[in-house]
């Protein structure tokens, strides 16, 4: 679709004419970080932002989410609850793209979830290009997430002066239709544009020692590698590298009365591997008792399993669960030290790319 | 058996508006069994059928205090509108559950999950060997096989539960005994003053009988640790891996292989389960530790 440009000076307007009718959502700074929020003028906003705490997942898979709601005057009666409010997510950086394209599969596929479809058909996102590494953890270019994946809304690039716009789709191009703030490209901006893009290529560090489509492989002949457990020494089964994930929607589901006893919500919350009970039954037994099948069963979900499933990663390389982990367990010393270890027997393609 | 074509599968009304939303069925009879498990009978609005499989589940609600999934213990060919769950005290949902009589309300999603391949089944000898609430779910396939009897070889029963006062059914096994057409089996952990039959943990069982193994379906239902050594009986007898099947229990929140609860490796078992085959989970680490 087409190419547009914004001069950054439009940008204000811009989003006071999103806020006219959207909710909308993106990078603001909180406490020397980033937290995507509402937003109401272009003044919160931080598209150079880093990183964010959270991801933007929480946008369309919030931490917690009423599902259904009920109540027991004159017999019971139970309805299911959707948000389908407009909303707007500005600045969704591409590694969480990668990721919310892994979501959208995982809630389409087999049975679909309305509640997530419904939040989801009604967000229109807004993405950017990073120019830089955000920071240290992020492995974006190991896996292949340093570019936008193929479906997205609008994609911005800061040229400077002016973001260039891509528009990839119909609810994208809803939102700068009409708005005098952008103008067509010319040839000299597409020059620009491509010069922004294969300058950034080389700022950003492959860091995994080896290349990214022998980790489904890798994984599998690591599975009963002593390496897990020394994991699961260290791990404090804290779930925060699961909680910042923007891959991670695994839930649990609860119920909530309200104090008249009579009526309630039943929410999904987000729920962690790493946590004790998650696999625990009510008979007591808990079917991944310790941390280091605990964290295995993570790495496996993030190289391998997804993959297998939904033929999308599991891991989208943004290094929140490295920044978040209290004991430095990183997936990609983890891969690495896997590689060193178990490489040898990987199956490998005919012929690797690197 | 066939579904009067009137009714809606409750499957059916899964596709909207939302996968969660349970559809509200009365409690229309609750039997106490043992000290912990009852079975409830469970009614289904007018012009609905759970319309299930034996050995598949159902997610029950209680508003309010939460959902969690339930093997269902009715055999389709004796579903009549109604539908029964063999509950055990266990867990937050069944805690309360045990406190709802006759005419209660509770929510229903499913059914859920694969079910046994009765089908395969055919023209095999049977040999179930369900250990304690293990025989909930397998009553579903037994009182199925029995009321198509002629479609099977041998019908062989080996239960084992704890103590007499825990034996499930047990008005059923004795009918299932005295029907002439089923080799009924059944041991105690430890008996007391009363009981005067097998004493013995599940496996003592295995030396009572012959099979020709290789025209045999063996089905076993049970916690871990009862698999572990069942299989060893089982494999022992030269029952082939492929026509050893169990089912497997988990943690579910959802049913519909979105919560991450019951994956064993990549496997869904809300989705691909409950039901394995020995020869589908041999090799599948984390399915049965």
């Amino acid at each position: 679709m087409a190419l547009l440009i914004m001069p950054k000076a439009a940008l204000p307007d811009w989003i006071d004419r999103l806020c006219a009718d959207h909710r909308v959502i993106g990078p603001r700074p909180l406490l020397d970080q980033t937290v995507f929020g509402e937003i109401h003028t272009a003044a919160e906003l931080d598209l150079g932002y880093r990183t964010s705490i959270l991801p933007p997942k929480k946008a369309i898979f919030p931490q917690q989410e009423e599902i259904l709601r009920f109540h027991t005057n004159g017999g019971q009666v139970v309805e299911p609850v959707m948000d389908g409010q407009p909303t707007v997510v500005l600045g969704v950086h591409t590694c969480d793209m990668h990721a919310i394209a892994l979501l959208d599969a995982v809630f389409t596929e087999g049975h679909a979830d309305q509640h997530y479809l419904a939040r989801r058909a009604n967000t229109t996102l807004v993405s950017i290009e990073c120019l830089t590494p955000c920071m240290e953890h992020a492995f974006c270019k190991s896996m292949g997430t340093l570019t936008v994946p193929e479906d997205f809304d609008l994609h911005l690039t800061d040229l400077g002066d002016d973001y260039a716009v891509d528009v990839g789709s119909e609810k994208g191009a809803a939102l700068v239709e009409g708005f005098g703030g952008v103008r067509e490209a010319t040839d000299d901006d597409y020059r620009r544009l491509d010069r922004a893009i294969s300058e950034k290529w080389p700022r950003f560090p492959y860091r995994l020692e080896f290349d990214v489509t022998e980790l489904p492989s890798l994984l599998t002949v690591s599975f009963n590698s002593v390496y897990w457990e020394e994991l699961g020494d260290r791990c404090l089964a804290c779930a925060m590298c699961t909680n910042v994930c923007p891959t991670c929607y695994c839930f649990n589901v609860v119920d909530e009365v309200d104090f008249t006893l009579s009526a309630g919500k039943r929410f999904r919350v987000w729920d962690s591997c790493q946590l004790d009970e998650f696999a625990r039954v009510a008979g007591g037994h808990n079917f991944r008792e310790k941390r280091a099948a605990r964290q295995r069963h993570r790495f496996m979900r993030k190289g391998k399993y997804q993959l297998a499933a939904y033929n999308r990663m599991g891991c989208v390389g943004c290094g929140r669960c490295a920044a978040a982990c209290l004991v430095h367990i990183t997936p990609v010393d983890t891969f690495n030290e896997l590689y060193r270890r178990h490489g040898a027997a990987v199956d490998r393609p005919k012929e690797v790319r690197r | 058996m066939t579904t009067p074509t009137t009714l809606t599968r409750l499957g059916d009304t899964l596709r909207e508006p939302s996968i969660y939303l349970p559809t509200l069925a009365r409690i229309a009879d609750v039997r106490p069994m043992t000290r912990l498990e009852s079975l409830f009978t469970v009614e289904l609005p007018a012009g609905l059928s759970l319309n299930h499989q034996p050995g598949q589940f159902v997610m029950v609600s209680v508003l309010g205090v939460g959902e969690a999934p339930i093997s269902i213990s009715s055999s389709p060919s004796r579903s009549n509108g109604t539908f029964e769950l063999c509950i055990r005290k266990a867990g937050d949902l069944t805690g309360v559950l045990h406190t709802l009589g006759s005419g209660a309300t509770i929510g229903v999603r499913g059914p859920f999950g694969n079910g046994f391949p009765i089908r395969k089944f055919y023209g095999k000898d049977l040999l179930f060997a369900p250990g304690g609430l293990g025989l909930a779910p397998l009553r579903s396939l037994i009182n199925q096989v029995l009321d198509e009897r002629r479609n099977f070889g041998r019908v062989i029963l080996l239960y084992g539960a704890r103590h007499p006062s825990e034996l499930l059914f047990t008005d059923e096994l004795r009918e299932w005994g005295n029907r002439g057409d089923v080799e009924l089996h059944v041991t105690v952990d430890r008996g007391d003053e009363t009981w005067t039959g097998n004493v013995g943990v599940i496996t003592t069982l295995f030396s009572k009988i012959q099979v020709h193994a290789r025209n045999t379906v063996a089905v076993t239902v049970g916690p871990p640790v009862m698999y572990r050594f069942v299989l060893v009986e089982l494999l022992g007898k030269g029952i082939l891996e492929g026509n050893i099947y169990l089912s497997l229990e988990r943690r579910m929140k959802c049913g519909v292989g979105k919560c991450g609860h019951c994956q064993m490796q990549h496997v869904y078992t809300c989705q691909e389960g409950p039901v394995f085959s020995y020869a589908q989970i041999r090799h599948l680490e984390e399915a049965l530790s």
